[in-house]
């Protein structure tokens, strides 16, 4: 009897979840969709709502992504490496590992107003794409960290062991063994956190991203804008044409978040084969 | 430490490869060995037996400081290799291993193909000699009655192997390296009866070569494969002599209880 009300009730909050989703995707998709061609993606940003494109906007987001995983890769992976293969597991080490998964708990305006500070006004970058993209490098770094962490203690201690055991060094160890037999885990906490890096809106702002600037940037000092930035100028709006601006944007910024897990869980499957 | 001939000749000389003197382990509070004295002959089987926690693990991988990673180790007391003690800070732990190599439990063969598994001990020293890397490969999986099983599809992946196979491309793996030393923990407790026999035989046959020390849970392997028996019972070394006398007429009433089957 309980467990027939559960599986029903269990079933009820499942379905709410899912006809929110479609609502919500539906209902953008009905608006933007129609809006969508080559034009709304290679023009520039307008005033008039049918001439306006996503262009410098898209072009921003790439950059600040490729930056950022340039600046938050290197780092979040070799602390991960150190914490979990060279440092003594002491009491330090695992204040150290829950003060890290706090870091990733932490509100990512949060993250905006120290970039503000610390990128932006002491470092003197400017509202630049680089000071957006060591900003949101330390937003993701916490997950890069805790992920590559998981992917490295996933490998069986057996492998190490036998590395060990034919002379192997430590670095030998990580390099040639665990890195090449956790890369598939490592590479999906890295997309996951990039995807969400992608849609982070509020750090940005913060550190003073515009909402509209004229050209694409071309070097990494240049002024920027990002997609959700785009999205979140057009929907304030008083036209009707930006809304559906907006609406076609989002639908943009959803197919790429969605396109970087679809990558993320390919990867984890095929390498979770590996050691079964 | 060096290698080659000159160290197998002066210690089939002296005929002990391995010295331990009043070796103790703790690992924080616990103490697992309290003071074992112990010498191993050279190119000789040795095996450890004794029931499960007795630390006749924990001593073999002292030999190859496999200890020295876990948390809470503290050892005290003497090991010599070759005469020389393997726990001062100038020993070179790579190095070490080299010389005194190792077969684990449950067969871990690296998530890589069979020719890689076998050739990475002599790739991380630097080697990149092509064709010396495919002799040494070939003449390792040789040694172990795995090449003609396997020399059509070197770059298979390890882990398509059965166990037994993957087991003796461990050993493989582990005489590429030319050890003078080899400690198997307990090598076929994974295994099926025909897979530990092919691996009997191989300890059989690698004696002349090597030096063997060998942990099992299996009287009769023990008393198959080994020359020399030692029976350890909560850290301690009970009695150590040959397998035949260990098995026929065991000094110690403990020893005699272990073996006959009465505890452990």
């Amino acid at each position: 009897m309980m467990d027939q009300a559960f599986q029903f009730w269990g079933i009820a909050c499942t379905l709410l979840g899912l006809v929110l989703l479609a609502i919500f995707i539906g209902s953008i998709i009905v608006d933007g969709i129609q809006r969508i061609d080559w034009d709304f993606i290679s023009n520039l940003p307008s005033r008039k709502a049918d001439r306006a494109g996503i262009y410098t906007a898209l072009m921003g987001s790439v950059w600040v992504l490729v930056l950022t995983t340039i600046i938050a890769l290197p780092i979040g992976i070799a602390a991960a490496i150190y914490l979990e293969e060279y440092s003594k597991k002491d009491k330090f080490a695992s204040i150290l590992e829950v003060n890290i998964s706090n870091l990733a708990g932490v509100p990512s305006i949060i993250y905006g107003l120290l970039g503000l500070e610390i990128f932006v006004r002491i470092l003197q970058m400017g509202s630049s794409v680089l000071a957006g993209s060591f900003t949101l490098a330390l937003l993701i770094l916490p997950i890069v960290i805790v992920s590559t962490r998981e992917a490295l203690k996933a490998v069986p201690q057996s492998l190490r062991d036998a590395s060990f055991a034919l002379g192997a060094s430590k670095w030998q160890t990580v390099s040639q063994q665990l890195l090449p037999a956790s890369f598939g885990g490592i590479l999906t906490g890295i997309i996951l956190a990039l995807s969400r890096a992608v849609g982070e809106t509020a750090p940005l702002i913060v550190i003073g991203a515009l909402a509209y600037v004229p050209f694409a940037p071309t070097n990494p000092m240049d002024d920027f804008s990002v997609l959700p930035i785009q999205i979140f100028n057009w929907i304030s709006r008083p036209q009707h044409g930006f809304e559906v601006n907006a609406a076609a944007a989002i639908i943009i910024l959803l197919l790429i978040t969605f396109i970087m897990n679809g990558i993320a869980v390919y990867f984890r499957n095929k390498w979770q084969k590996k050691f079964k | 430490m060096e290698r080659s001939d000159t160290i197998i000749e002066k210690n089939t000389k002296k005929k002990n490869m391995i010295e331990a003197q009043d070796v103790k382990v703790h690992y924080d509070d616990f103490m697992a060995i309290k003071g074992i004295d112990m010498k191993i002959k050279a190119n000789k089987v040795t095996a450890f037996i004794g029931p499960s926690g007795c630390g006749k693990s924990t001593f073999l991988r002292l030999f190859n400081r496999m200890n020295d990673y876990v948390d809470g180790f503290r050892m005290e007391g003497e090991i010599s290799i070759h005469g020389e003690n393997i726990y001062t800070k100038k020993v070179n732990v790579e190095q070490l291993r080299k010389e005194v190599g190792m077969v684990f439990q449950k067969p871990n063969p690296f998530p890589k193909s069979i020719f890689e598994n076998v050739a990475y001990g002599l790739k991380i020293q630097g080697i990149k000699d092509k064709k010396f890397l495919q002799e040494k490969v070939e003449s390792s999986l040789k040694q172990v009655a795995l090449w003609d099983e396997v020399k059509d599809d070197l770059n298979k992946s390890a882990l398509a192997l059965s166990g037994g196979q993957q087991q003796r491309l461990c050993i493989a793996r582990t005489l590429a390296v030319e050890p003078t030393v080899i400690l198997m923990d307990e090598p076929t407790s994974a295994l099926d009866p025909i897979s530990t026999a092919k691996i009997e035989e191989l300890i059989y046959e690698l004696k002349d070569k090597y030096t063997i020390v060998i942990v099992t849970h299996n009287m009769q392997q023990a008393s198959r494969v080994s020359d020399y028996t030692a029976f350890f019972y909560l850290g301690e070394l009970i009695e150590y002599d040959k397998t035949k006398k260990i098995f026929t007429n065991p000094e110690k009433k403990q020893t005699e209880n272990y073996i006959t089957g009465r505890f452990g």
